[in-house]
C-alpha cells in the first residue's frame, strides 16, 4: 500500500485526469472531423519549448508551456492563412505546416546540441510519467498531512487546473459548442460565433496538449483526442450520453494502461516495467478497437438503432 | 570553408558515400512526391501520417526477433519487412473503420496513428530491458539518420526507390482517373477499390524506404510539401505529378547537401525544411495561385470597381467622396483638382453610363448567359459579346433612355 501511494498514485491520478480532459474535448473534435489537429498540436510543441529554451535558457514549466502555446496557435494561424490564400486542402494544409515545424524543432535541437538537458525527441513523445514520485506520500495518512501534501509533485496541480479549466468551458459554452459543432452555418445565422467557438475549441486543445506534454508525452495526448471519443460516438446517437461513455473509457484506459505497463512483465517474468504512457494509449486503442466490432452504433447510417 | 563544403556537396566531389545518400535521397524524395500527388489529388494526403505512425511496432518487433535471435537488430532487410507489414495492418485498419463504421477518415487516421505509435513505444521499453545490441539504431528510426547510413542501405534505398518510380510511371494513367473521376472509371471497367489499394500499397512502400532517410515522423512531409507546392504552379495533373518528383528531388539534394557541411547536422529536417522552404517560394510567387498573384488580381478587380462607379457619378453629377475613386479619376484626367468634371471625364462617364444600360439590357434579356459571365458589368462590353451582338443590344435600347 505505500508503495503504491509512493510511486503509482500521483502518476495514476495525472493519467486519469488528462485522459479525462483530452477525451472532453476529443468528443467535439471527432463531431467536428478535426480529430487531427490534436495529433498537428503535440508535434509543433516540440519547437515552441526549443524556441522558448533558446530564448529564456530555462526548461521552468511557465516557459515551455507559453513556448509550446504560442506554437500551437502560431500552427493554426498558418494552416488557416495556407489554406484560405492558397486554397489548400485543409489536410494537406495541416500536413504542410505540422511536418515543416517539427523538422524545424528537431532541427534547432541538434543544432544547439540542447538533447544534454534532458530535453530530447523521446523524452517529448513517450513522457515522465515513472519518475512523478511523491516521496512523502508513506501512506494513507499522507493524503490529510498539509507538510506531505506540499510535496506532491507540481505535475499534478497543473492537470488538475487545465482539467476545471476544460470542464468549466464545456458546461459554459456548451450549447453554442453544442450548435457550432453539429451545424455551424446555423450556429452562424443565429450569431452564435462558429468562428470564436473553433478558436477557443482550439485553445483549449492546446493547453491540453501541453499541460499533458509535459507529464505523460505527447502519444497519450493524441490517442487521447481521438480513441475514447470515437469509442464513444459508437456506442450511442445522444451526445451527452456519448461524453459519458468517453469519461468512462478514458478512466478505464488509465487505470487498465497503467497496471498493465506495471504488471505485465512480472506476469510474464521480467523484472521491469514498460512505457506506461505507451500502454495507456494502447489500451484506448483496444477500446475503440471493440466499439469497433460491438458497438450498438457503429453503422453509417446511425437511425438503424437507438439506444 | 563551409561553403566550399556545400559547393563539394553539391557538386558530388564529395566522397562517394555521401554521393550515393544523396541520390538515394533524391531518388526517393521524388518517388514520394510522384505517389503524394495521386494522395492529394485523392484528398487523402493525411493517410500518410497513419502509415508512417504504424510502421514503428512492425519495426520494433522485427528488432527485436533479429535481436534475439541474431544478437544483434539492424538488419534493413528485416527491418523494413516489419515495418511494412505492421503498416499494411494499420493501413487496412483505417480503411475499414472508415468504411464500415460511421467514424470520419481524420478520427480513423488519427486513432490507428496514435494506438500503433504507442504500442511500438511499448515494444521499445521492452527492448531497452533487454540487452540487444545496437538500440540506438532504432531511436534512429524516429527522427531519421542519414549520417551513419551504410553503402548497402543507401544502395538498396536507391534501388526501391527507382522500382517505384517505374511502377508509378506505368500505372500513371488508371491512378489519375481514380483520383479525377472514380465513378467513370467503374464505368469503364476499373476495379476502383483495387486501384485504391494500388495507390495506397505504393505509399506505403515510399514511406517504409523512406524510414532510414528522414525518420518516421518527417517522412510524411516529403508526401505532402513537393505535391502542394507543384499544385500551385500548373492546373494540368501529369504536369503537377512530375512536378512534385522534380521539387522533391531538389528537397532531397539540397538537404542531404547542407547536412553534410557540418558534423551533427541532421539530415531528415535539412530535407523537410528545404521542401517548406520550395513550397513557401511556390505560395507566394506562383504566377496563377500565389499569394502575390491573387493580391495584385484582387488590386487590379477593385481599381476597376471604384473607377466605373465613380464615372457613372460623374454621369449622374453626383459628388464623390471615396478617396480612392478620387485618386483613380484624377490620375486619369476625368476630373480636376476641385472635383469637376473634364471634357474627357464627362465622355468618359457618358460611355460608361451607355455600357451599364447595354449591360443591364443583357441582363435582362439573357439572364443565363450574363450569369456565366464573370465580372460582366465591368469588362468592356466589345471584350465579352461579339459587335453583333452588340447592334443588336443599341437596336433595343428603349428610346427615352437613349434620349435622356
Amino acid at each position: 500500500m505505500n508503495e503504491f501511494m509512493m510511486f503509482s498514485l500521483v502518476p495514476l491520478t495525472i493519467a486519469i485526469i488528462i485522459s479525462m480532459t483530452c477525451a472532453l474535448l476529443g468528443n467535439f473534435l471527432v463531431l467536428r472531423r478535426q480529430s487531427l489537429i490534436g495529433d498537428a498540436i503535440s508535434h509543433v510543441a516540440l519547437p515552441g519549448i526549443v524556441v522558448s529554451f533558446l530564448i529564456t535558457g530555462t526548461l521552468a514549466s511557465l516557459a515551455m508551456m507559453l513556448g509550446a502555446g504560442v506554437a500551437a496557435l502560431v500552427t493554426v494561424a498558418l494552416i488557416e492563412l495556407i489554406r484560405r490564400l492558397g486554397r489548400v486542402e485543409g489536410s494537406a494544409a495541416m500536413g504542410v505546416v505540422f511536418t515543416s515545424l517539427f523538422a524545424l524543432g528537431v532541427l534547432l535541437l541538434e543544432w544547439h546540441g540542447a538533447g544534454g538537458v534532458h530535453l530530447d525527441v523521446e523524452h517529448a513523445l513517450y513522457g515522465n510519467l515513472e519518475s512523478l514520485i511523491w516521496f512523502e506520500g508513506s501512506g494513507l495518512a499522507a493524503l490529510f498531512d498539509p507538510v506531505a501534501l506540499a510535496d506532491l509533485p507540481p505535475q499534478l496541480g497543473r492537470a488538475a487546473w487545465v482539467g476545471l479549466m476544460v470542464v468549466g468551458f464545456v458546461v459554459v459554452m456548451r450549447r453554442p459548442l453544442v450548435l457550432a459543432s453539429f451545424d455551424p452555418d446555423f450556429a452562424a445565422s443565429l450569431q452564435a460565433r462558429p468562428a470564436l467557438v473553433d478558436l477557443l475549441l482550439v485553445t483549449l486543445v492546446a493547453v491540453a496538449a501541453i499541460a499533458a506534454f509535459e507529464a505523460v508525452g505527447s502519444i497519450i495526448v493524441i490517442a487521447m483526442f481521438v480513441c475514447p471519443a470515437a469509442a464513444a460516438r459508437l456506442m450511442t446517437n445522444r451526445l451527452g450520453a456519448q461524453i459519458a461513455w468517453s469519461q468512462l473509457f478514458a478512466v478505464l484506459a488509465a487505470v487498465v494502461g497503467y497496471l498493465l505497463a506495471g504488471e505485465a512483465p512480472r506476469w510474464l517474468g521480467f523484472e521491469a516495467s514498460l512505457s506506461a504512457a505507451g500502454m495507456i494509449a494502447t489500451v484506448a486503442g483496444l477500446i475503440l478497437l471493440a466499439a469497433c466490432l460491438f458497438g450498438p452504433c457503429r453503422a453509417r447510417t446511425g437511425s438503424a438503432q437507438r439506444a | 570553408m563551409m561553403m566550399e563544403t556545400w559547393w563539394r556537396a553539391l557538386t558530388f566531389t564529395l566522397g562517394y558515400n555521401t554521393s550515393l545518400v544523396t541520390v538515394g535521397a533524391m531518388l526517393l524524395a521524388a518517388a514520394a512526391g510522384m505517389v503524394g500527388s495521386f494522395v492529394l489529388l485523392r484528398k487523402r494526403a493525411l493517410v500518410s501520417d497513419a502509415i508512417s505512425h504504424s510502421t514503428l511496432p512492425g519495426l520494433a518487433l522485427a528488432f527485436l526477433v533479429m535481436g534475439v535471435w541474431q544478437g544483434d537488430g539492424r538488419v534493413l532487410p528485416a527491418l523494413l519487412a516489419g515495418a511494412a507489414a505492421s503498416a499494411a495492418l494499420g493501413l487496412w485498419l483505417v480503411q475499414r473503420i472508415g468504411e464500415r463504421t460511421r467514424l470520419g477518415e481524420d478520427a480513423a487516421i488519427g486513432a490507428v496513428l496514435s494506438t500503433f505509435f504507442a504500442f511500438g513505444v511499448v515494444l521499445i521499453t521492452v527492448i531497452q530491458t533487454l540487452s540487444v545490441r545496437g538500440q540506438s539504431g532504432l531511436t534512429g528510426y524516429l527522427v531519421g539518420a542519414t549520417a551513419g547510413m551504410l553503402y548497402s542501405e543507401a544502395l538498396l534505398i536507391a534501388a526501391c526507390a527507382v522500382g517505384l518510380l517505374l511502377a508509378l510511371l506505368v500505372w500513371r494513367r488508371d491512378l489519375l482517373l481514380l483520383c479525377f473521376d472514380a465513378d467513370f472509371a467503374r464505368t469503364q471497367g476499373f476495379d476502383t477499390g483495387r486501384l485504391d489499394l494500388l495507390l495506397l500499397l505504393l505509399l506505403m512502400a515510399v514511406v517504409v524506404i523512406g524510414l532510414k532517410v528522414t525518420g518516421l515522423i518527417l517522412v510524411v512531409a516529403l508526401t505532402i510539401i513537393p505535391p502542394v507546392a507543384a499544385r500551385f504552379w500548373t492546373d494540368q495533373p501529369m504536369r503537377m505529378v512530375a512536378l512534385a518528383a522534380l521539387l522533391g528531388a531538389l528537397s532531397g539534394y539540397l538537404g542531404v547537401s547542407l547536412s553534410s557541411v557540418r558534423e551533427g547536422l541532421p539530415t531528415g529536417p535539412l530535407i523537410v525544411l528545404a521542401a517548406f522552404t520550395l513550397f513557401l517560394v511556390s505560395f507566394l510567387f506562383s504566377p496563377r495561385r500565389g499569394v502575390l498573384a491573387s493580391l495584385l488580381a484582387y488590386r487590379r478587380l477593385r481599381r476597376r470597381v471604384h473607377l466605373r462607379q465613380g464615372l457613372l457619378a460623374l454621369g449622374r453629377d453626383e459628388p464623390i467622396f471615396d478617396g480612392l475613386t478620387l485618386k483613380l479619376l484624377r490620375r486619369r484626367g476625368h476630373v480636376r483638382r476641385d472635383g469637376v468634371a473634364t471634357p474627357a471625364g464627362q465622355a468618359a462617364a457618358r460611355d460608361a453610363e451607355h455600357e451599364e444600360r447595354l449591360w443591364a439590357l443583357y441582363r435582362r434579356r439573357y439572364p443565363d448567359d450574363a450569369l456565366h459571365r464573370e465580372h460582366a458589368g465591368l469588362t468592356p462590353i466589345g471584350q465579352v459579346l461579339s459587335a453583333d451582338a452588340i447592334m443588336a443590344l443599341e437596336a433595343e435600347l428603349p428610346p427615352a433612355e437613349v434620349a435622356r
